[in-house]
């Protein structure tokens, strides 16, 4: 670190209160959907009712002679529609068949587009859709992924349903469980999920001449305005995206969407702006899904509870179609199987398979809360099946604090952590010992009510990522991010970031770092973002990637600042360039003059340029971009302690401890905000939430009545603290944080579940752990016998 | 179409209006009161709520029509002579908003939960703001600055 980096912490481990928002709690918000522009027209779809169908006539004549009716079109008038982007083909072989954004021939899911009506109002245009004459020779929907391999199965593609197979390994795997003591089978559901973003999908679209400008509820902008350019031919320079006030992504508006190509080529076919604002069961049954997997897991181990080998393989359901990053999710739990644990080999296989269901795609976590998930389950199990404390087991098998960095079998090399640390703190705060205590009294008594003690020692790999690892696992971009920094004449600060915020607070994380580099007082900076003509580079938000890699891009474009500030403050000081220091603001001249400079009067004197040394040009500002040479491995202990019914199946949680260790924390606040939503979420998919199709492949779950999302009666509250082992892998000494709640949460509530009635011989509950799942998994249990 | 007569953060307005118009589309796109979003159809998620003649209501299941007579406050009526709201305070010091898209509607629940129970538990809190739907926070943080502000008093 260079001498300015190592300045006192004022702002950073400071808990500002956020910036953004003074305009979000009065109501000052951008949404896209607020969005109006004059001439402007609503654009609404006709969407499939048949899981698959061949389309044999769409009519939209009727459509189109109602009052108010602008424009109305089926898929075979965009012979220019093309089809829509998956940038990450896993394997050389992968099935990708084309996806077209308005369906011509057949459809593939409930809820696929086949036909668009313009109007001049969102009422008229939902009254032209039901004008639309569509007919459809249905065909059978493919709703299993364990038969959709058969021979008798029918096609979703005509390829077939799988879409690839991709196998990973290291170590001797038939040697780790040749003659192991123990060897242990597990079979689990992730379940398919919904993202739910508060915020529904909306995009307007106008163009004027050649230039389009596309507002999108996205977290995307850049990636989106690369699509548009590269797959949909319109000349890069020529498109601006805007990603305004954005209500929660959580993945699901990681996306090129069919409904963002069209409202571009619409708006141009009809010479207007048009605006598409999805309703909140329109986008249940179009917004990428998340999760979805079957699981067979096999451990082999020692007596004494050593891991001698895992082995994996996936069923992961693509849904109809590949959409932006869809099969390299279950990928990207390939890495994480493993762990915090070490082991002698690791064996991983994932077929992705198509289904006549919505596609997946990044949902909170993406890939590593289902690794997470089978891997903390199983170890829950093994830990039973050995008569072992599950705390003691995971032990002495994962890596020690002195170990670090440290290559796991998976061939990832963990930069820092401290598990014992943060597992001690769990420990103490959850009062694990007297739990245990109390869970065997009540265990002996019989009481109808059970404990349980569920344990979740995770770590994820996140900060999205080096280019060279993207790009060796034949991902389609990059993973560095941009930053700028622009001082302006009066020592205020614009900063401009390639990373898009949607909830996350960068406005004030990122003030924080620049205050913190430059001096400059907090109030003093303004964030910009999610605008591509006001930041013309980036990649954007996802996958935890914004502070690991758009801050650490940040404080690189402070440092040049701060080095082209030193020139200028040579001369001003009258002191050779190496001889100047910088603290707090403030250039002073080593031993010198005792003259000094702040930032803002050579912000001043650059701008007006008048004395600047010879050679020197008048700006201060500058550009960085930043690609980390690894990933982000945040981890921590979550405890939970969970309530069970026997009786009813009720499951409550009594307790819920969560110690995160995501190395140094820019905002203490902020991170406690994610973790608490990431809880919320991974609680979620342990307790309420599951999309479910019918035997027709009718999504069942299309509203917020169906599709459970917790309020906050559903909700315990959480103890969380944290543990910092700063990351070594960049200046700043952070990890990412946004997921890591998730990824955790979910099995330390199941394995709680799990813990309170696994004595009764209960060994699985499928996810959603609803009270008749657990009621009905309780008296299976009696029925055949019971404790084991 | 039907005449209607509604005073909005203050201001009367009289429109004509279709009689299936919901009130919020009328908020939004009549009167420009963006500030109160849409997070569903179904009447679950509690992001549309605004104060009608002083209890919250979720303004997608009402109709504009029904709102003729009505006094109506949305969350950008809430703020007094430029003087936030002790409840948009204390969101602000709780970190109770990410995204902030449920917040409008969170507060003005808040606010009828507050105005019905000044002094509630959090389980009452809980229970009170089980109408609306947050994907960021988990809840921790807003039941936090409902007591908190429930601690200072909320006079309005
Ligand atoms: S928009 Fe009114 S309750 Fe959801
Ligand atoms: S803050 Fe995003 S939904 Fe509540």
């Amino acid at each position: 670190m260079t001498a300015e980096t190592a300045a006192p912490a004022a702002e950073f481990g400071r808990s500002r209160l956020r910036k953004e928002d003074a305009r979000l709690i009065t109501g000052q918000t951008n949404w896209t959907d607020n969005i109006t522009l004059p001439g402007l027209v609503h654009m609404a779809f006709v969407r499939s009712p048949f899981a698959h169908a061949r389309i044999t006539s769409v009519d939209v004549s009727a459509a189109r002679a109602m009052p108010g009716v602008i424009a109305a079109f089926s898929g075979v008038d965009f012979p220019e529609q093309g089809s829509l982007p998956c940038a990450w083909p896993v394997t050389p072989d992968i099935v990708m068949p084309p996806h077209p954004p308005m369906a011509t021939e057949e459809v593939r899911y409930v809820g696929e587009a086949v036909a668009v009506v313009v109007a001049r109002d969102r009422y008229a245009a939902a009254d032209a859709v039901e004008a639309v004459q569509v007919e459809y020779e249905p065909l059978p929907p493919v709703l299993d992924m364990r038969t959709a391999l058969d021979e008798s199965s029918p096609k979703v593609h005509p390829q077939g349903n799988k879409c690839f197979e991709w196998v990973f390994g290291n170590g001797d795997i038939d040697a780790a469980f040749r003659d192991a003591p123990v060897v242990l089978e597990r079979n689990y559901r992730q379940q398919r999920l919904i993202p739910s973003a508060m915020e529904p999908r909306a995009v307007v679209a106008a163009w004027v001449a050649d230039e389009v400008t596309l507002w999108s509820a996205t977290q995307i902008p850049h990636v989106l305005r690369f699509a548009l350019a590269a797959f949909f031919a319109i000349p890069e320079q020529n498109i601006r995206v805007i990603a305004p006030d954005v209500g929660g992504g959580f993945g699901s508006k990681l996306q090129v969407t069919a409904e963002e190509v069209l409202a571009v080529l619409v708006a141009k076919r009809v010479g207007r702006p048009v605006k598409w604002t999805e309703s909140r069961s329109e986008g249940n049954l179009t917004v990428h899904h998340g999760r979805d997997q079957w699981q067979r897991i096999r451990v082999a181990a020692d007596h004494d509870g050593r891991l001698r080998g895992l082995s994996v393989d996936l069923l992961a359901n693509m849904g109809a179609y590949l959409m932006l990053v869809t099969p390299g999710v279950p990928l990207l739990g390939a890495f994480m199987f493993n762990s915090i644990y070490k082991m002698d080999a690791y064996s991983f296989r994932c077929t992705g398979i198509f289904t006549t269901e919505v596609p997946t795609d990044a949902y909170r976590g993406a890939g590593r809360p289902e690794a997470t998930f089978g891997i903390e389950r199983t170890m829950d199990e093994l830990a039973s099946e050995l008569g072992m404390d599950p705390m003691e087991l995971r032990r002495r098998n994962w890596i020690k604090h002195e170990e670090f960095p440290f290559t796991t079998i998976a061939g990832l090399t963990y930069d820092s952590g401290n598990y014992e640390a943060a597992t001690a703190r769990a420990v103490e705060l959850f009062g694990y010992h007297d739990l245990r205590a109390e869970q065997e009294r009540r265990r002996a008594s019989g009481d109808p009510v059970q404990l349980g003690i569920g344990i979740s020692t995770f770590t994820e790999m996140c900060g999205l990522a080096p280019s060279r690892v993207l790009g060796s696992l034949s991902y389609g971009a990059g993973g560095w991010e941009s930053a700028s920094v622009r001082m302006l004449p009066t020592g205020k600060v614009e900063v401009v970031t390639g990373s898009s915020a949607h909830g996350q607070g960068h406005e004030t994380a990122w003030s924080q770092i620049v205050a913190e580099k430059l001096g400059v007082p907090f109030e003093d900076i303004r964030v910009l973002h999610g605008d591509t003509q006001v930041s013309p580079k980036g990649m954007d938000t996802y996958g935890s990637r914004s502070l690991t890699v758009g801050g650490v891009a940040l404080n690189g474009a402070c440092d040049k600042v701060i080095a082209k500030a030193k020139v200028i403050a040579s001369g001003m000081l009258e002191a050779p360039p190496e001889e100047i220091e910088f603290a707090h603001g403030v250039f002073s001249a080593r031993g010198g003059s005792g003259k000094t400079s702040t930032i803002q009067e050579i912000a001043l004197a650059t701008f007006a340029a008048h004395n600047l040394p010879d050679g020197v040009e008048p700006s201060l500002d500058s550009e960085a971009t930043y690609d980390p040479d690894n990933f982000s491995f945040p981890h921590g202990t979550h405890l939970c302690a969970t309530e069970v019914d026997t009786e009813t199946g009720e499951v409550s949680i009594r307790s819920y401890v969560a110690v995160d260790d995501v190395g140094r924390a820019v905002n203490p606040l902020i991170v406690e905000g994610q973790v608490h939503g990431g809880l919320a979420q991974g609680i979620a998919q342990a307790l309420f939430e599951e999309a479910v199709y019918d035997d027709d492949g009718n999504l069942l779950t299309t509203t917020l009545a169906d599709y459970l999302i917790p309020s906050a009666a559903d909700l315990p509250s959480y103890i969380t603290d944290r543990t910092e082992t700063p990351a070594t892998t960049n200046p700043l000494g952070v990890k990412g944080v946004g997921e890591a709640g998730t990824i955790a949460s979910t099995p330390a509530v199941v394995n709680a579940i799990l813990d309170a009635v696994r004595h009764l011989g209960v060994r699985d509950i499928p996810m959603p752990c609803t009270p008749e799942r657990v009621w009905r998994a309780v008296q299976a249990a009696r029925e055949s016998g019971g404790a084991r | 179409m039907a005449r209607i007569t509604v005073t909005v953060d203050g201001v009367t307005y009289s429109d004509d209006v279709e009689p299936r118009l919901l009130l919020v589309h009328y908020l939004r796109e009549r009167l420009g009161k963006t500030g109160t979003p849409i997070g569903c159809d179904t009447s679950n998620c509690g992001a549309c709520t605004v104060q009608m003649d002083g209890a919250s209501v979720k303004s997608c299941s009402v109709l504009a029509v029904q709102a003729d007579g009505a006094d109506i406050t949305t969350i950008q009526g809430l703020a007094q002579d430029g003087e936030w709201h002790p409840l948009q305070r204390a969101f602000h010091e709780q970190h109770a908003l990410q995204c902030g898209y449920c917040t409008p509607g969170m507060i003005m629940a808040a606010v009828d939960l507050l105005r019905t129970n000044p002094h509630p538990t959090e389980q009452e809190i809980r229970e009170g703001l089980e109408g609306n739907l947050c994907r960021c926070t988990g809840y921790e943080n807003i039941v936090r600055a409902v007591k908190s502000a429930a601690e200072t008093g909320v006079t309005s």
